[in-house]
This record gives C-alpha cells, structure tokens and sequence, in this order.
C-alpha cells in the first residue's frame, strides 16, 4: 500500500513534467495545425541553459529557471519567424520534415557543445533530502516540482479563461478562419501563444534535469512522451493534457515498476488504443 | 495533351508506361559499379538495398499520400526474419527472402486496417507508435531477437547452391540489385495500372475518391501492404548479406533516414526515391569518418534545406528547370538562337 502511494507521487511528479513539456504543443497545434516534433528541442535548451548557468556560472538553481524559460522562447521565436511561419499551409509532411531537421540539428548541436554524456546537476542542500508525512517519504525536490507545476497550471487556466488574451486564443483553437474574421490578428497571437509554449517547455526541461537527467537524445526521447501526452489529452486542451500527463506519468512508472519486462511496450500500447477509440482525445472536441 | 493521337484512359496509361531512353541507361548505369568500382561493391549493395526500402516508401508517401514515420518497422521485421530463419538452419537466400517478404507482408496488411482509417496528425503518431511499440517489443523478446545485442550466428548459404557471398559484395550487389530491379518492374507497373491511378487520385484528394466509386480503405490497405512486402524484401537483403541484424533495424532513426532519402530524391517519382538512396548512401560513405551524431547535423540541414528550397526533391527540381528552360527556348525568336 505505501509503495503504492510512494509510486503515485512519483508519478504525479512526472506527470507535472510531462505536463509543463506538453502544454505549448498542445495548444499551438490545436490553433495553426503546426506539427512541431522540435518542440522537445526547446525543453533540452531549457535544460542545457540551467546546466550552463548552475555549472559554469555558479548561478543558484532558482534564479536559472526563468532564463531558461526566456531562452527557450526567444529561440522558438527566431525559429518561428525564420522557418515555421512559411509552412502554416503547407500540410504535415513537409512540417515534419522541417522540423526533424530542427531536432537533429539541436542533437547535433548539444552533442557538439556538451558532450553525450548526461549533464550533472548539484541541487541546492535545501532541495535534497526528504520529507517523513504520515508514515511516507516525499522527496523534497519533487513536492516543489509539483507546486511549481500545480501554480503554473493555475496561471494558465486563469489566463486562458479569464483575460482577453485567452479568449483570443480560445477562439482561434476553435475556428481560426472565423476567429480571423473577427478580426484577431492570429498570426500575432500564434507567435505568443508558440513563445509561451516553447517558454514553458524549456521551464519543464530544466526541471526535468534532476529527475530524467539531460542528454542530447532527451529531444527526441521525451518527444514521443510528449506526442502521447497531446494526442491523449485532445489539441488545445489545457484540461485534457493536464489529465493525460498525469495518466501517462503513472501509468509509466508504474508499468515500469510493476512489469519491467513489458513497461515500456504498456505505453505505446494504451495510447495506440486511445488513438483508435477516440481519435480527437479525452477532452478533443474536433 | 499535345499529341492528338492519345485518346481514352487505356491509351493514356499506356503512354505513361512506355520504357523511356533515359531509363534504361539509368538502369545500364546501375551495372557501371562492377567494372569502375569494384571496390565498392560493399557500399553499391547498400545503396541497393536502401533504394529498394524507398521505393516501398515512396509507393505509400508519394503516390498515396500517406505519411508514415515508422516504416522501420516492416524493414525490420523482414530483417528480423530472414535473420531468424537462417539461425535456425535453413540459410538458403532465396527461400529465406520470399519468407521474410511474406511475414513483413501480414504484419502489413494487419496494421493496414488501422492505417487505413486514418489521416494527418493522428497517422502520424500511429505510424510512430507502431513502430516505437515493435523495437520495443523486439527489445522485451531478446530470448528471440537477441535484444540489444542483435541477433547472433546468421550465415548464408551461397545463392542457388553455388556462388558463394564473397568479401567484395560480387554477389551481394548483383543479388541486390536484381532484387531491386524485379521489384522495380513490378512497382512500376502498379503505378501505371488503373490502380496506380486510384492511388494517385486518393493522394490528391481522399474526400472525393469514394465519390467516384473507388474504395479508398481497401485501396489503401492493398498498397500499404505490398509497401510492407517490399520493405521486408530490403531488410530481408539487408540481414542475408551482412548478416548481422540489430534492433537499429527497427529504430526511428532508420525510418527518417528514409523519409530523408525520399524527400531529397523527390516522393511520387519511381526514380526519385532511387536517385535520393544514392546521393544519401555515397555522402554517408565519404562522411564516415565523422561521429554518427555530427553526421545527423548535416542531415537537418539538408532536411531544413530541401524542403526550403527544394520541396519536390532533387528530380523536381530537375524537372523544374527543364521545364523553365524549354519555355525560354520557345519564347525565344528562332533568329536569335545560337
């Protein structure tokens, strides 16, 4: 029963990951039908941007948070102007293309600059340990992964419910042709809406470091998690993928605790069949 | 269109399928490696074998539209059995090429059903799937696959019982390329039947393709599956004539190298998947003394770039320019030419 409990936690902390990594994917795809498979790129810059930042430059770990998250979204933002921008219309195929080359380039590039190895992470003496609860451990670190998920979360509910800001994208999720009829000037709003996800991806990956380690393959390893996650959770959805992350964060945990040998097969399996029953999603209305 | 003495679908068909000049000197180049290049025989194998692999792409991606970023997978299980079937003893070439043709084959038309019903981002992420799921899985067998360490103890039996598969690739290139060729002739033949056309029309425009009567499902499931025959048929080659297989032969990275020779030969040309295969494989030969993961650098750059610049592939392109050029020639006054 504690062991249970412990792997609930621990999955629920993975899935805030997932979450934070997913969301902007999510919703840019539900907007523009972009198909960005770069998007775990991002999240591997965050990560090497805090690794830099703690390492090289001595910075505390909190403080590295934020810049990783405006790396990450300055560099979508070039990206998107450059590239993405010229291939809204031009269907998946050559928006894959594009955009694996995006994500061998950025393997490449950290294989170049980093090394293969996985980057080593000392987390601040205040983040290590554990908390006793009730007969459980909590590992410290990841109460605070949560919470810092679980307010961000709340942020982006709030900001896409309540402000004009959200209601734009709302509408251009929705219907983007009559959206634009309206007026919204989606372009616009797809470059923010694109730089927040990118943004938050990069949060995720330099929170992802001191639980899933940082190696130039996380691009493409947490890229199919992340693919699940939005193709689970429905396009736009902010709910939906909220509630496929953490699906998917236990589901794999504890698949891997509990039957190693087929663990990693459970994943694709569930989602393959998630796929087929509802193509559009838990939450997709389309 | 400019010929008047084209008239009905049979003669237009007909037309289309004629042998061109240009192609059958392609197909006499293919045999230059064995007298200017014999000691590239080894890499001219390869390139035959990653031709045949993305001319089966190019039958589902450019002549049916459907996108698929886990065709591995059938690679694969072609590899995996003509592996298997020689490390249980029955090594002979032929046979063990036919049986891997018709595993890869089920496994086909198995997953057709699933491919079938769908488009877009949602085919995407199955093919993915799929193709994840079987490594995975190859991986969670290894008391039959080997698992990371690949299968062990293949050996070929020379082909028809008598020539044996030597060092320099004599045989593997010859014994490949004749593969190649046979299924070549076949592929060609699909795209220039009724059928072919069908394909086509789906690719352009799935909507209306059951409008006209053609049933775009079973159409789909019938290319999807003779794609997997010939990608079981380029794995199969692969494992008899280096006998080796790994679990790499199931991976991603297999399934964009070929989307990458593809999409740089040009999709939806039979001869663009072949000319991509030999431009991919030879740069990947003079580059190899680089480290795999700087070679992948160069890729998406190339990727980045073709379908910048380049969206039709290096033949597109090709024709691109032919076509400009011939229109210039036309605009131009006869007195002024050269």
């Amino acid at each position: 029963m504690l062991s249970v409990l412990g792997m609930l936690f621990d999955g629920i902390a993975y899935g805030m990951l997932l979450f934070l990594m997913s969301v902007g994917l999510s919703v840019t795809l539900g907007m523009m039908n972009f198909v960005n498979l770069a998007h775990c790129s991002f999240a591997m810059l965050g990560g090497y941007v805090t690794v830099t930042l703690m390492n090289d430059a001595g910075w505390p770990f909190f403080a590295t948070l934020p810049i990783a998250f405006v790396a990450a979204a300055a560099a979508s933002v070039v990206l998107e102007r450059v590239f993405f921008r010229r291939f809204y219309h031009a269907g998946e195929l050559p928006q894959c293309l594009l955009t694996i080359g995006i994500v061998f380039v950025s393997i490449a590039a950290a294989a170049y600059i980093y090394g293969t190895d996985q980057q080593p992470v000392q987390l601040p003496d205040y983040l290590q340990g554990s908390l006793h609860l009730m007969g459980l451990d909590f590992a410290v670190y990841r109460l605070v992964l949560i919470a810092i998920a679980l307010a961000i979360t709340v942020l982006l509910v709030v900001t896409v419910e309540a402000t004009r800001f959200g209601a734009k994208v709302r509408a251009a999720v929705n219907n983007q042709r009559m959206a634009r009829g309206l007026g919204i000037d989606v372009d616009t709003l797809f470059a923010v809406t694109f730089a927040l996800g990118s943004g938050l991806a990069g949060l995720g990956g330099a929170l992802a470091i001191a639980m899933l380690g940082l190696d130039p393959s996380f691009a493409l390893t947490y890229l199919i998690y992340v693919l699940i996650v939005v193709a689970v959770g429905g396009l736009g959805s902010i709910a939906g993928s909220f509630a496929a992350a953490m699906l998917l964060g236990v589901a794999d945990l504890a698949g891997k605790y509990y039957i190693p040998a087929f663990g990693s097969i459970l994943i694709y399996v569930v989602m393959l069949a998630m796929i087929m029953v509802r193509p559009t999603g838990l939450f997709g209305r389309r | 269109m400019t010929t008047q003495t084209i008239s009905g679908p049979h003669a237009v068909l007909q037309a289309q399928a004629r042998w061109r000049a240009a192609e059958i000197a392609f197909w006499l180049a293919t045999l230059l490696p064995f007298v200017l290049a014999p000691d590239y025989l080894v890499l001219a194998s390869q390139v035959a074998i990653a031709a045949l692999f993305v001319l089966s792409l190019d039958l589902i991606l450019g002549f049916s539209g459907i996108i698929s970023l886990g065709h591995a997978a059938y690679f694969g299980v072609g590899a995996y059995t003509a592996g298997l079937v020689s490390v249980h003893g029955w090594g002979e070439p032929l046979s063990g090429l036919v049986i891997a043709g018709i595993a890869s084959g089920i496994w086909g038309y198995v997953t057709s059903f699933i491919i079938a019903r769908f488009r877009h981002l949602a085919l995407i992420m199955i093919t993915l799937g799929l193709g994840l799921l079987l490594q995975e899985a190859a991986n969670a067998a290894s008391w039959l696959t080997g698992g990371f360490d690949g299968l062990q103890g293949i050996h070929t039996w020379p082909l028809f019982g008598k020539i044996d598969f030597d060092l320099y690739g004599y045989t593997a290139y010859s014994y490949a390329l004749a593969v190649l060729f046979v299924v070549f002739v076949a592929a060609r033949r699909i795209i220039h039947s009724p059928f072919g056309l069908a394909l086509r029309g789906i690719r352009e425009n799935g909507a209306r393709m059951p409008a006209i009567g053609a049933s775009t499902h079973s159409h789909i499931r019938t290319i999807y599956t003779i794609a997997a025959v010939i990608a079981g048929l380029a794995g199969a080659l692969l494992s008899q004539t280096t006998e080796t297989v790994s679990l790499e032969a199931l991976g991603f990275q297999r399934s964009a190298d070929v989307l990458v020779m593809l999409i740089l030969g040009g999709a939806g040309r039979l001869y663009g998947g072949l000319i991509g295969a030999v431009v991919y494989m030879v740069a990947r030969d003079q580059f190899s003394g680089l480290n795999p993961q700087f070679w992948y650098f160069w890729i998406g750059l190339l990727l980045i770039g073709v379908v910048m610049f380049l969206p039709n592939g290096i033949l597109g392109g090709l024709a691109f320019a032919a076509e400009r050029l011939k229109a210039a020639a036309r605009k131009r006054p006869p007195v002024s030419a050269p």
